[in-house]
């Protein structure tokens, strides 16, 4: 078996051990990426780096220090955490050039752990996005099938870790960015509660939904990266301070409790037959397993997608008004008056428009315009404010729902990978991809997805596992039984190197 | 008032107040706050909104807004909230300010407005709210096509204070911002200095006037540029006479006009039009949702209730009902800052000349303090030793002269010397035997007749011709004599020589 086909946990002991050494470990990642180059996993990769940081993760083994849970292993970053140093650009034309003066908190606990900072992954712009194909470096291709997109927005991240590019990567998710790529590219991918892992250095889409997460080949592995990047953080207020269970020797325990819950509104129109038969067999397996099966319902998730199209396109409009040329990233160099009109405004206010206007991409513009228009005077009561409250219904149906089961399941997305540009046209059929993650960002709980079937054209299907706030012991435990029964996760694309 | 009651027509103003926190970072990150460095010093990534980076809250900076509110008797609010205010300028780095929209951590409550010498002033001014927020950068507006920002005040903690139209003269309001500087140096939240814009004014007015048809108000003006409490006073009597002025050619009232905002120009004297935005700002609030909501519980009012201390308000009472101080002295003891009253109050503990302990430190210790151009805290005669001192004049041991000349030599020692010693070697001892002020009055009759004369024609006033005898009584007893007793035993020889 190569280096490039552990997991985590397999590539973490061998370099502990002595087995093979991280720098090895590296290289072999480094010729593979080289060799996958056309499926547009990274948007920045500097060998030397990569290879340095393993060196010094070698010599300090060599040295007796303790270098940490993660040492050695390298992790493909997604382009919006931030690394000092290095470029951080979101996917964006606006943030070419850019390198932070700081690392994100999960960088920090990364290096910290004695992880390999591996490259940066490709991401829709700004996360805004279920394709990649919103990035201005272009789409990443499904490793399982290059016609086919992987997910977004954290899709670079996914085919990192599904090409065996990357043994694990890091993903954030506003309203299925992990999951559904996760998905889509058959690995474990993990949304925490809000506020478990530190939002410090994740550049904002929408503040109050962004969740950092790791993608990983199973559910060892999630918990091993979960245990390295979560907990409280000074710099981030909305972080929550509690301890971080051992979850890495908490997951092979049974749950205390598991009463699964089925959510009738996530098996109706639009699901693909073979999806919610793959869900189907999911559930029977917990079935057998002694889990009591209950269907619940979540009567206002239907209005899910519109409350979340309302309140993270808003965030984002605030978010996003500090690229506007005047203090870092693109800015326009041509900003003579467009026409008459123009001619009025002064310099500045032309260079902060046509810089807008060169570096922001279409589905960024039009959420920025969403977002404006919804907190705008006169229509905030209408829009913002009402989609406040219909997030408080749908946090109340979870809080419902859960006083009765102990775990939600359903699809993590309506159909297997879609092929590129099947939906670019068509922005509203790309939102309903995210229709059973939406739900969970918008009422701050965790959400796992993770493999449990392939479709008649062998492509992944996945399966989500919904807890309450911080359950991610539970859910991690749930996943793991699962897991233990069958071997989905174990399946690997065909990519001919 | 005196003056403006004459007017046609009564004038109604309301302030907005910002008032920077004297914090040791900024309201939201860690870089400093001082006033005078160089551009873009005070800068880190947080306030410089750079992608990823996240605000959190400065805890100093709410107690100190806290102290502030219960100061003015406000009403606390249990749960307030973040929100952002969004809008583009390059001096908002992150385009959006955070401050308090909806749910401020603070309503209702007022601010005294002292009684000046001339008699204005006197009442109080309610306020709406006030609220904290972050301080944007500056823009620096050069010859050129170019501007440049600096973005050391950006983040700073600001504190929004927002009165109701409660004052009714440019006076007014010039005493009443004087009381908030003074209430805020006192809790020691800021140093409200003007002129580094740690204190920051504008000013709402508009004019009610009396009509045979009914009471009209003119439209409202927002004045704004006001550098300093002078200006405000001048830039609202400008106003209202412009207003006025205004009114009776066009006729309009706050129902045909939009508020408009006009800026003081200190040197033409006038307020200027200021260019208006082509459409009403939108400013798009929405909670912060990047820091949490705060919660204020009982027991965290009270620990810092507990630390307001005595305000102005509480010690000019105080000066007034333990001293028997005049409301002018009193209010002039608190009004000079706390150093001052603080100083006052040492003197008092230790002499029970109330009276004269007011007056030597409003007169002698702030007016030699001045002159050195030191502030009380350094002068060099300490209160133990002004309040000996006041003590021995009060008994008679000195007169108030003599008591005088011994503090100039305190002074002048730089504090270091005894009283006692400089009292024995200056001979600094009031002369109250008859025998010597008696020849000393003899002498001053014999060697100026025409005073005498004067008298008797009626060609002076007597009172001036004893102040005059007086004078050279004092003088050739080396200004040792008691004053008291010259006076009678001049009265008492007066009165013989005109039965004589």
């Amino acid at each position: 078996m190569s280096l490039t086909s552990l997991t985590a946990t397999e590539t973490v002991a061998g370099i502990k051990s002595g087995k093979f050494s991280a720098e090895e470990v590296a290289k072999a990642f480094l010729e593979r990426t080289a060799k996958l180059k056309h499926l547009n996993i990274y948007v920045h990769l500097e060998p030397e780096v990569v290879l340095n940081q393993a060196r010094g993760v070698d010599s300090r083994l060599k040295a007796g220090e303790n270098v940490g849970p993660l040492a050695g292993l390298p992790v493909a970053i997604k382009d919006l955490i931030c690394v000092e140093g290095e470029p951080t650009t979101c996917g964006s034309r606006m943030l070419q050039g850019f390198r932070p003066p700081y690392n994100a908190t999960v960088i920090e606990k990364l290096k910290a752990a004695g992880a390999v900072l591996y490259g940066k992954a490709n991401m829709d712009e700004f996360a805004m996005g279920s394709s990649t194909e919103n990035s201005c470096y272009g789409p990443s291709l499904n490793p399982w099938d290059p016609t086919r997109i992987p997910g977004g927005s954290s899709g670079g991240s996914a085919a990192a870790v599904a090409a065996m590019t990357a043994p694990v990567s890091l993903g954030s998710d506003t309203g299925g960015s992990i999951r559904q790529p996760a998905a889509l590219c058959g690995l474990v991918g993990l949304k925490p509660t809000y506020g478990r892992v530190s939002r410090y250095g994740l550049i904002a889409f929408a503040s109050s939904l962004d969740q950092i997460g790791p993608f990983t080949w199973n559910v060892p592995d999630m918990a091993l990266l979960m245990e390295a990047i979560s907990g409280g953080d000074d710099r981030d207020a909305t972080s929550i301070p509690e301890a971080v269970p051992a979850y890495s020797s908490e997951i092979e325990k049974r749950p205390e409790k598991l009463r699964i819950g089925v959510v009738r509104e996530f098996f109706g129109e639009g699901l693909d037959p073979e999806v919610a038969a793959a869900v189907q067999e999911t559930i029977k397996v917990y079935q057998k397993l002694g889990a009591e099966i209950k269907e619940v319902s979540l009567p206002h998730s239907k209005y899910g997608i519109a409350a979340y199209y309302i309140v993270a396109p808003a965030e984002a409009s605030s978010n996003l008004a500090r690229y506007d040329g005047t203090l870092f990233g693109h800015r326009a160099k041509d900003y003579s008056p467009a026409n008459d009109a123009e001619k009025e405004l002064p310099a500045l206010v032309r260079m902060m428009m046509a810089t807008r206007a060169e570096g922001f991409g279409a589905e960024v513009k039009r959420r920025i315009m969403l977002g404006t228009y919804a907190l705008s005077a006169g229509y905030a009561d209408q829009y913002y404010n009402k989609a406040l409250k219909v997030r408080r219904l749908i946090r109340n149906d979870f809080e419902k729902a859960f006083a009765e089961v102990d775990f939600l399941i359903g699809p993590t997305t309506p159909t297997p990978a879609f092929r590129l540009g099947e939906k670019a046209a068509n922005p509203l059929a790309m939102y309903l991809s995210d229709i059973y993650t939406i739900t969970t960002n918008l009422a701050g709980i965790p959400g796992l997805s993770m493999p449990c079937g392939l479709s008649s054209e062998g492509l992944p299907i996945g399966v989500q596992l919904v807890g309450p706030a911080l359950s991610e012991t539970a859910l991690l435990q749930a996943a793991r039984l699962y897991e233990r029964e069958t071997d989905w996760h174990t399946r690997r694309p065909n990519l001919t190197v | 008032m005196a003056t403006e009651n004459k007017a046609p027509y009564t004038m109604v103003v309301g302030l907005e107040v910002h008032v920077q926190l004297l914090t040791e970072s900024k309201m939201f990150s860690w870089t400093g706050t001082e006033f005078g460095l160089p551009p873009n010093t005070l800068c880190d990534p947080v306030n410089l909104g750079m992608p990823g980076t996240l605000p959190v809250m400065n805890g100093k900076a709410f107690n100190m807004a806290l102290k502030t509110a219960l100061a003015c008797g406000c009403t606390i609010s249990r749960y307030t909230k973040w929100d952002r205010k969004n809008y583009f300028y390059p001096d908002l780095p992150k385009k959006y300010q955070i401050s308090q929209y909806d749910l401020p951590f603070s309503l209702g409550g007022s601010l005294p407005i002292p009684m000046d010498k001339e008699g204005n002033g006197g009442g109080s001014v309610r306020l709406t709210r006030i609220h904290l927020e972050e301080d944007t950068g500056k823009m620096i507006h050069t010859a050129g096509q170019e501007s440049e920002v600096d973005l050391n005040r950006a983040g700073t903690p600001l504190m929004e204070i927002v009165s109701e139209p409660d004052i009714r003269s440019a006076v007014d309001a010039r005493l009443c911002l004087e009381e908030l500087r003074l209430t805020l140096r006192y809790l020691g939240v800021s140093d409200c200095e003007m002129q580094e814009g740690s204190l920051r004014c504008d000013a709402n007015v508009n004019l009610h006037i009396d009509t045979p048809a009914g009471k009209v108000a003119t439209p409202i003006v927002e004045i704004k540029n006001l550098n300093s409490f002078r200006a405000v006073e001048r830039a609202l009597n400008y106003e209202a006479e412009r207003q006025y002025r205004k009114w009776q050619e066009d006729g309009l009232t706050i129902k045909d006009a939009p508020k408009e905002t006009r800026g003081w120009s200190d040197p033409d004297g006038i307020t200027k039009l200021q260019r208006e935005k082509e459409t009403a700002a939108d400013y798009r609030y929405f909670p912060e949702p990047d820091l949490l909501p705060v919660v204020v519980d009982e027991a965290w009012i009270e620990r810092l209730r507990a630390e307001v201390g005595e305000l102005p308000r509480d010690r000019r009472k105080r000066f007034e009902t333990a001293f028997g101080l005049s409301e002018y002295d009193a209010n002039v003891l608190v009004e000079q800052g706390k150093a001052v009253a603080d100083y006052f109050d040492a003197v008092v503990a230790r002499t029970d000349q109330y009276k004269m302990a007011s007056n030597w430190v409003q007169q002698d210790v702030l007016r030699t303090a001045n002159a050195m151009g030191i502030t009380v805290e350094n002068f060099p005669v300490g209160p133990e030793t002004l309040a000996d001192l006041i003590s021995r004049v009060g008994r008679g041991e000195l007169n108030t002269q003599q008591g005088r000349e011994v503090l100039a030599k305190l002074v002048e020692a730089g504090g270091s010397g005894s009283l006692e010693a400089i009292i024995d070697a200056g001979g600094f001892k009031m002369v109250s035997d008859e025998g010597p002020i008696r020849e000393a009055i003899e002498a001053a009759l014999a060697s100026n007749p025409k005073a005498m004369e004067d008298l008797k024609t009626g060609k002076k006033k007597p009172d001036a011709i004893k102040g005059f005898l007086r004078g050279q009584v004092m003088k050739a007893t080396g200004g040792k004599a008691n004053p008291t007793l010259v006076g009678q035993l001049l009265d008492a020889k007066l009165a013989e020589l005109e039965q004589g």
